[in-house]
């Protein structure tokens, strides 16, 4: 096992001015601090934090970054990266902060140990290491910090699951948005027929203007739907019936006779309104 | 073949759609076409999941003379089809929906061709000209 000699520690602490030039000289060339998500500034103060805190936490005779020396280093990184993750900066240029360094800090041990060559390998050696252990941790809670964002926003998309809207007294309007032939579509359509039943509606009218593809299997849904809210005693209209849609059902061969559609939801609500005896004019 | 994808469960049919959108945008199909293309592909895709137990899709771009079409591939090492003639009868179906996928799939593009192998597998090849 090498490790860090009390030496080298030296020469880092005595160079942390130019160490710090170097780096942000290098970070600038590899493109990691030209992203236009991290502001210059931000890079200038989290390259001094890092380097401050590599002086002052190296120990001799330690590589290990698992020690309680290390423990403001290891927060220092976390914040960083989950800060990055946040940004939506991807874990290469994460992990290309802390691996820049390495040539700074390997061009002043060369110059430090030029003249005994024997001494230089292992010190390169330890600091390469102790680099490597950080870099690794900052990509292990960059991932960490992913997972935590794809989870939360598999949550925001359940949430995201379309209300069923009243849109006038006896009329309620089902806006279908998206891929409707998921297990969230049966949770949508049975909550629409839960609202017939809580506000007496006469008119459902199911929208589908935000849905790209009906294939055989929407149009099932759709069909069962549709079935079920006149079995419950309202009528229901589908709207947001597009051109292309409409020549794709034709060729699908579904049968939709029988069915009230409309080409919008202005159209749809039209007829909802003189079904339910009401008339709209313009007022003078 | 330019590409391949696979399909193995009920959310790589979306992307699937997602994919055949993206390349029929590309090959500079009507939006009429895309859609009919990608609601044929959305059929077969669920087929190659839901009968197959998974497969793949595969996509090329094919050119004659001076039009250019997109080809799609969808095949699986299912069970496959015992009654080709009665799997291509409008409103048949083995499973419980419409039974209008594979016969609605086949008049929404110009080209389709059903080959199947009982214990082997299903390979359905579509395309679409623009």
């Amino acid at each position: 096992m090498t490790a860090l000699t009390q030496r080298t520690i030296d020469v880092i602490r005595k160079n942390e001015g130019s160490l710090l030039a170097n780096w942000t000289a290098n970070l600038d060339a590899t493109g990691v601090s030209r992203d236009a998500r991290v502001s210059l500034t931000e890079i200038e103060a989290q390259t001094r934090e890092f380097m401050r805190l590599l002086a002052s936490n190296a120990r001799a005779g330690d590589t290990s970054i698992s020690g309680n020396d290390w423990s403001e280093t290891r927060t220092f990184l976390e914040r960083l990266s989950r800060s990055r993750a946040l940004q939506g900066l991807d874990s290469q240029s994460t992990a290309s902060f802390i691996f820049s360094l390495k040539r700074p800090l390997f061009d002043l041990l060369q110059a430090e140990y030029a003249s005994e060559p024997a001494d230089l390998a292992p010190q390169v050696w330890a600091v390469s290491e102790l680099l490597d252990a950080l870099g690794m941790h900052t990509i292990r809670t960059f991932q960490k910090s992913r997972e935590e964002v794809i989870a939360r926003q598999q949550e925001e998309l359940l949430e995201l699951s379309t209300p069923v809207v009243k849109l006038w007294d006896g009329v309620l309007a089902l806006p279908m948005i998206g891929t409707l032939d998921s297990q969230r579509t049966q949770v949508v359509m049975e909550s629409l027929l839960q609202r017939i039943v809580e506000t007496g509606a006469e008119i459902a009218i199911i929208d589908i203007t935000g849905v790209p593809t009906v294939d055989t299997l929407v149009a099932q849904h759709l069909l069962k739907t549709v079935t079920a809210i006149r079995l419950m005693g309202a009528d229901a209209i589908i709207s947001g019936v597009r051109p292309q849609i409409a020549q794709t059902i034709v060729h699908l061969g579904i049968d939709l006779q029988g069915i009230v559609t409309k080409a919008n939801l202005a159209g749809a609500l039209e007829l909802a309104l003189k079904r339910t005896g009401f008339a709209v004019s313009k007022a003078n | 073949m330019d590409g391949s994808q696979p399909i193995s469960i009920e959310q790589d049919v979306v992307l699937a759609r997602q994919t055949v959108r993206r390349l029929a945008i590309e090959c500079g199909l009507r939006l009429v076409d895309q859609t009919k293309l990608i609601t044929a592909a959305s059929e077969l895709a669920r087929n190659t999941v839901i009968y197959g137990g998974g497969g793949h899709m595969d996509w090329e771009f094919v050119e004659e003379g001076t039009r250019r079409g997109l080809r799609l591939v969808f095949r699986d090492e299912g069970p496959g089809i015992a009654d080709m003639k009665l799997a291509m009868t409008d409103g048949w179906t083995s499973g419980g929906g419409l039974g209008l996928g594979l016969t609605g799939a086949k008049r929404l593009v110009d080209e389709f061709s059903l080959e199947s192998t009982p214990g082997v597998g299903t390979r359905v090849t579509i395309c679409k000209w623009n």
